[in-house]
């Protein structure tokens, strides 16, 4: 206990000794005056290891990329400040353009696919029962797969001869053969239903917790009044999971803009530019085409558009709360 | 009423009754329906991975002829290589993460000091940053680190530190501590129990529930890193096993088998942390989203 207690005394004598020449002895009012304001270092020292490395690996580079946007990059040259000439370029260039199109495309797609289809997975899973428990842990898996992981296997089954795996099973009802990722047609639906695939089942699980907090006296009211289920689900369910989907929507409307992983080991953003996507061009213009300048401005448009939806988001829900 | 009642466990009105044969076989057939979309690709894997020469076009959970020949061309390959770095990488990145969490987060939570809501909003900001928006900028700091101009390329430690450190788990961290009552502090305090010694025997012991929430959802962001150990490496043999799996399909000598046991490996822990802490995991999917 001794030792416990001078290990206690040493760190009080320090703290007092720096908290700005607290000389006051009484004991409770120290104790409160260490509370409030107290050996303000301390809580620093707590705060360092994550400050440090934000700073280094988060906001220096943030910041850098916005100087890098404003130049042209050329290694062992010098840079070249051109302004917004890198923007420029960018927005008028014609795969970025094609890329930009091809992302909102697929973040809508993943969005609105990946939430009906988690809506009807809490739909038939919601209960309490340890078999329901079962089935939604087993359903859930694909959420926790790496990506990587899940482009190889679904670049499996979308082998393109009519032998393949999908293909196979769509010519049972008389479908098919599709060449899936491997046509400039299909390649973008295919990602698509790729990401619905991943994305559904975490959808599932807030859209339950959202199921879970709705009054079930509320649907005793619609059952007496007469409502039929898909009255009652459009009525009362839909309703009341609002809030959940607006979390929803902008999450995966953030994920599906920032896309990249998916994209690049499912097709790299082929055939022919079909699957580019903004990050992939990002990409391939750092690192393939060493212009780090472009790709730079490229980051920062992408970080304005995500910011813009978020806070945009953020002040639509304060509004519709204050209503 | 009290059959009534429980008809509306579920939005749909799932009959819950014993005798209900009609509402549980349409339920079992669309659950049965669920799990093999959604298990069945990567069942597949598993099959696929013992095969001895898996064929594209004859897929099945069943593998045709059981072998272990895809893991031992796999570790010519160098397998066993990325899957030490990707572990490598998990291990240190989540163990540097956690301590950083609790740590930020004690100093958040159980503190009050001037700078503290602009330490929130700081925080905050780097949860609004999208890692992929700082990718080309962050090589180049990788490449040459600020002050100490020390190079972290092609190492493992460049994939390490940038991931130490995330605003999800500082944030889960810090609600939680908010959760434990002060008495408990200021009872400790009595005693003379010093800054150290509150944190590490009051204050951690009690954080064990949201110390596995954010363990699980550390593992999987960090598992699920590609872009960032693709822009650390220097040449191939820094690749994480998820990153190394598309320059074995790449690789025309390599067959589908390989990739395929590869793949296996790159599954196989997260399935194992997901199904050791999966109670962590859904309750962190729900109250991370609505807070952040």
């Amino acid at each position: 206990m001794t030792a416990v207690q001078s290990f206690g005394d040493t760190r009080d004598v320090g703290s007092t000794a720096s908290g700005g020449g607290a000389v006051d002895t009484h004991p409770v009012r120290r104790r409160r005056r260490r509370r409030l304001t107290g050996a303000t270092f301390i809580p620093w020292l707590f705060l360092l290891p994550a400050a440090l490395i934000f700073l280094v690996f988060k906001f220096i580079p943030m910041a850098e990329g916005i100087r890098l946007s404003l130049f042209e990059v050329r290694p062992f040259l010098g840079d070249v400040f051109v302004g917004f000439r890198n923007y420029a370029t960018i927005l008028q260039d014609e795969k970025f353009l094609t890329a930009s199109w091809h992302t909102l495309v697929l973040a809508g797609g993943q969005t609105v696919g990946a939430m009906v289809i988690g809506f009807f997975l809490a739909l038939l899973l919601e209960g309490h029962t340890k078999s329901l428990w079962f089935v939604r842990s087993a359903v859930f898996l694909p959420v926790v797969a790496a990506t990587a992981v899940i482009g190889e296997i679904w670049r499996l089954f979308f082998y393109p001869a009519p032998e393949g795996f999908l293909n196979e099973l769509i010519s049972w009802v008389g479908l098919g053969p599709w060449e899936y990722i491997h046509s400039t047609d299909t390649s973008l639906v295919s990602v698509m239903f790729v990401g619905i695939w991943k994305h559904a089942p975490y959808d599932m699980v807030l859209i339950l917790a959202g199921l879970a907090g709705i009054d079930r006296q509320q649907y005793e009211a619609a059952a007496i009044d007469g409502a039929s289920t898909p009255q009652r689900i459009w009525n009362v369910t839909l309703p009341a999971l609002r809030p959940v989907i607006t979390i929803l929507l902008t999450l995966a409307a953030i994920r599906g803009l920032r896309v990249f992983t998916e994209v690049y080991v499912l097709t790299g953003g082929g055939p022919a530019g079909s699957t580019d996507v903004w990050m992939t061009r990002v990409y391939t213009t750092a690192f393939e085409q060493s212009e780090a300048g472009l790709a730079s401005a490229g980051s920062v448009l992408l970080f304005l558009v995500t910011l813009v939806l978020t806070v945009s988001v953020q002040w639509y829900r304060r509004w519709k709360e204050a209503r | 009423m009290s059959v009534n009642s429980s008809r509306f466990d579920s939005a749909i009105g799932w009959s819950t009754r014993p005798d209900a044969w009609v509402s549980k076989g349409i339920r079992f057939v669309f659950s049965a329906v669920a799990v093999i979309l959604f298990c069945g690709p990567l069942l597949v894997i598993f099959s696929g991975a013992f095969d001895h020469n898996p064929d594209p076009t004859k897929l099945s959970v069943v593998p045709d002829s059981p072998s272990l020949i895809n893991f031992q061309v796999a570790a010519e390959n160098r397998i066993w290589h990325y899957l030490t770095n990707s572990l490598v990488i998990a291990g240190g990145a989540l163990l540097l993460q956690l301590s950083v969490s609790v740590f930020a987060a004690y100093a958040l939570a159980r503190k009050k000091f001037r700078g503290q809501a602009i330490a929130l909003l700081v925080i905050l900001a780097t949860m609004m940053l999208p890692e992929e928006v700082i990718a080309i900028p962050l090589s180049l700091v990788i490449g040459d680190l600020p002050l100490v101009h020390v190079s972290l390329k092609g190492t493992l430690l460049g994939v390490i530190l940038p991931l130490g450190a995330w605003g999800f788990s500082i944030f889960v961290m810090t609600e939680f501590m908010r959760e434990i009552p002060a008495e408990l502090e200021e009872a400790a305090k009595v005693d003379g129990a010093g800054e150290l010694r509150l944190f590490a025997q009051i204050i951690l012991p009690l954080c064990k529930p949201a110390l596995g929430v954010i363990a699980v959802f550390g593992f999987n962001m960090i598992w699920e890193q590609y872009l960032l150990p693709l822009i650390v490496a220097a040449d191939p043999s820094d690749y994480t096993l998820t990153v190394a799996l598309l320059a074995l399909r790449s690789d025309d000598q390599v067959g589908t088998g390989i990739v395929l046991a590869g793949a296996l490996l790159a599954l196989v822990p997260s399935l194992v942390v997901y199904l050791s802490l999966q109670k962590s995991f859904l309750r962190g999917i729900t109250t991370g989203a609505i807070k952040g």
